[in-house]
């Protein structure tokens, strides 16, 4: 079907540099979306992706939050998990030996309750040895501590960020709150106390009712906004985070396919993780991956990072 | 566990508000066990975007159905669909139920709406025949009860109005049963499969543990991937001495009832 634009294909490079990791492409997963790699390998094969993302560890065990976790809304769905996971030593036991033997990066996305937690995890992981790089969540609004305390205060982003840094040699990305009046000064912030790279955004704090039983729909209240819906919000957040700072960003928030990973690197991404519609289309990390090619094909890119930040704003 | 996009054979109506859906899944109809799940891709549903779970009916060659109630949106909208039209389907997933042995304890079955759907398989590839407990709250809401008929189960059905069978919840007749186990010592003893609305299968747990009767219950959670990585289908498994949250789409749907922890449900 689309043999004429590849027969006159020029050759591409889809590679893109997060800090002092190279990605074979620019498509990784949004933590918590792609549990810990081994579920979805039976569906797709997880040596095409750019990284592997893990859903979020703190040193110990955590049960999660109380049911329903998670509602459907139009064109996006919230969730309240609670950041259930094996902590670091059950992680390492479980699903180290299944990661450890993919062919792409993983990366680890970290978190705690205290600025000494986050360093002793990030220690953790650097003993471990072949970890891609560590991902600092300081932004998931479902916890009581830890998580978007820490992202939304600009002192404690500092703190954890340079606490980590001194802990790990690692490649650190700085997982970003969106709810902020401004992004650039968190952005900042993370760039100069030692992050090598923002990812923009996580969650979006939002709520919804069911108008029969007058109930909140998640145990927990509120929750996180995912999905399409947030894609425009997103876009504007990543474009503000890329004129702040100059490290590389990883932008994320409802993207589906090809046009809407291409729109994020146009804002001011240089990688993009695909996150909500893992669920739903498993094979939607792979379908944005082929597009990128074809698009860069179809236009004479011979680079990925010639995409990244070329949004023509005229003032 | 594949993903496939497959076509609809037939999409009609049971029975009121019931719907058979047929769809050609020649790759995935030989792999499913009773009790597995089928994830579905619902196409015209545009701005809802998650799959729906639905329990595997009936297999038949390089098809399988499922068997369900228009309840909302997704439902409304799959009842909709037609003969020719595709869907985009993950199965067959989670861990199902035990087939009984030849000549191994009695298998009762107890269903509740259409729960009756996830045991349709179960009863016809049990070597070992037994006792089908149907209950719902009209006549209109008792599923396929000629068809467990057809396979020789011995098929009780209540409602919860007397419109059809005996009046009542369908556990009183399976306590009846079970005192009549009881009562005549029946050796071997009876083994517990139920599928139903959530109270219904507390109380069925609870039935079996008092008559200290193995049951093995299909749980009813809403899920969001299917797969394990969501972590929202989640219910509490006892744990030593301690309980976790565990997946309904992995170590479940099916769980044995003694593991449940009912009182950290609420």
């Amino acid at each position: 079907m689309k043999r004429e634009v590849r027969s006159a294909k020029c050759e591409v490079n889809l590679s893109v540099q997060i800090g002092k990791l190279t990605l074979q492409n620019p498509v990784m997963v949004a933590s918590g979306t792609f549990g810990y790699g081994v579920e979805y390998a039976q569906l797709l094969d997880l040596n095409q992706l750019g990284a592997v993302v893990v859903k979020g560890i703190r040193l110990g065990p955590v049960r999660g939050n109380p049911t329903p976790r998670t509602a459907e809304v139009t064109s996006g769905m919230l969730n309240a998990i609670g950041l259930q996971g094996p902590g670091v030593d059950g992680f390492i036991k479980k699903y180290w030996p299944f990661l450890k033997k993919l062919k792409v990066p993983t990366i680890i996305n970290i978190w705690g309750t205290t600025v000494d937690e986050y360093a002793e995890v990030a220690k953790r992981f650097d003993a471990l040895g072949g970890v891609g790089a560590l991902e600092l969540n300081v932004s998931c609004p479902n916890i009581k501590e830890g998580g978007a305390q820490f992202g939304t205060d600009v002192k404690l982003l500092s703190r954890v960020v340079a606490a980590c840094r001194k802990a790990t040699e690692l490649p650190l990305i700085t997982k970003m709150s969106p709810n902020v009046v401004s992004i650039a000064p968190y952005a900042k912030a993370a760039e100069e106390s030692g992050s090598d790279a923002l990812a923009v955004t996580n969650s979006y704090p939002a709520m919804a009712i069911d108008i029969e039983t007058r109930k909140p729909k998640l145990a927990n209240v509120t929750g996180g906004l995912t999905g399409p819906c947030i894609k425009p919000i997103a876009i504007k957040l990543i474009w503000e985070a890329a004129k702040a700072v100059k490290i590389p960003i990883i932008g994320m928030g409802g993207i589906q396919n090809a046009a809407d990973a291409i729109e994020f690197m146009m804002a001011g991404a240089t990688a993009v993780a695909v996150g909500t519609a893992n669920f739903y289309e498993p094979g939607t990390t792979l379908q944005v991956i082929a597009g990128l090619r074809e698009f860069m094909q179809k236009h004479g890119i011979k680079e990925m990072r010639e995409i990244t930040g070329s949004v023509q704003v005229v003032k | 566990m594949l993903e496939q996009t497959v076509q609809i054979v037939s999409n009609e109506r049971d029975n009121d508000s019931y719907f058979r859906l047929v769809v050609h899944a020649p790759r995935i109809a030989p792999l499913i066990q009773p009790g597995q799940f089928a994830h579905v891709r619902i196409p015209p549903l545009k701005d809802a975007l998650l799959r729906r779970p639905f329990s595997i009916f009936q297999v038949s060659g390089d098809t399988f159905s499922i068997l369900y109630k228009t309840v909302g949106k997704g439902t409304e909208a799959l009842s909709q669909m037609q003969a020719g039209e595709e869907l985009g389907v993950i199965a067959p997933l989670g861990h199902g139920f035990t087939v009984p042995k030849r000549g191994g304890e009695t298998p009762l079955l107890v269903a509740g709406g259409y729960g009756m759907a996830a045991m349709f398989l179960l009863a016809q590839r049990s070597p070992q025949k037994g006792i089908v407990f149907v209950g719902g709250r009209r006549r209109v809401d008792i599923l396929c009860e000629k068809e467990f008929q057809t396979l020789g189960w011995d098929v009780r059905v209540t409602t919860e109005d007397g419109s059809h069978g005996k009046k009542g919840l369908v556990t009183l007749p399976l306590i009846a049963e079970l005192k009549h186990t009881v009562a005549k010592r029946m050796v071997p003893h009876r083994k517990v499969f139920a599928c139903g609305p959530t109270g219904m299968l507390k109380a069925v747990g609870k039935i079996a543990d008092e008559f200290k009767v193995p049951a093995e219950l299909s749980m009813d959670e809403h899920m969001c991937c299917g797969v394990g990585v969501c972590l929202t289908c989640v219910i509490p498994i006892k744990a030593g001495d301690r309980w976790e949250y565990q997946r309904t789409c992995i170590e479940g749907p099916v769980f044995d009832a003694k593991e449940i922890v009912w009182e950290a449900t609420k």
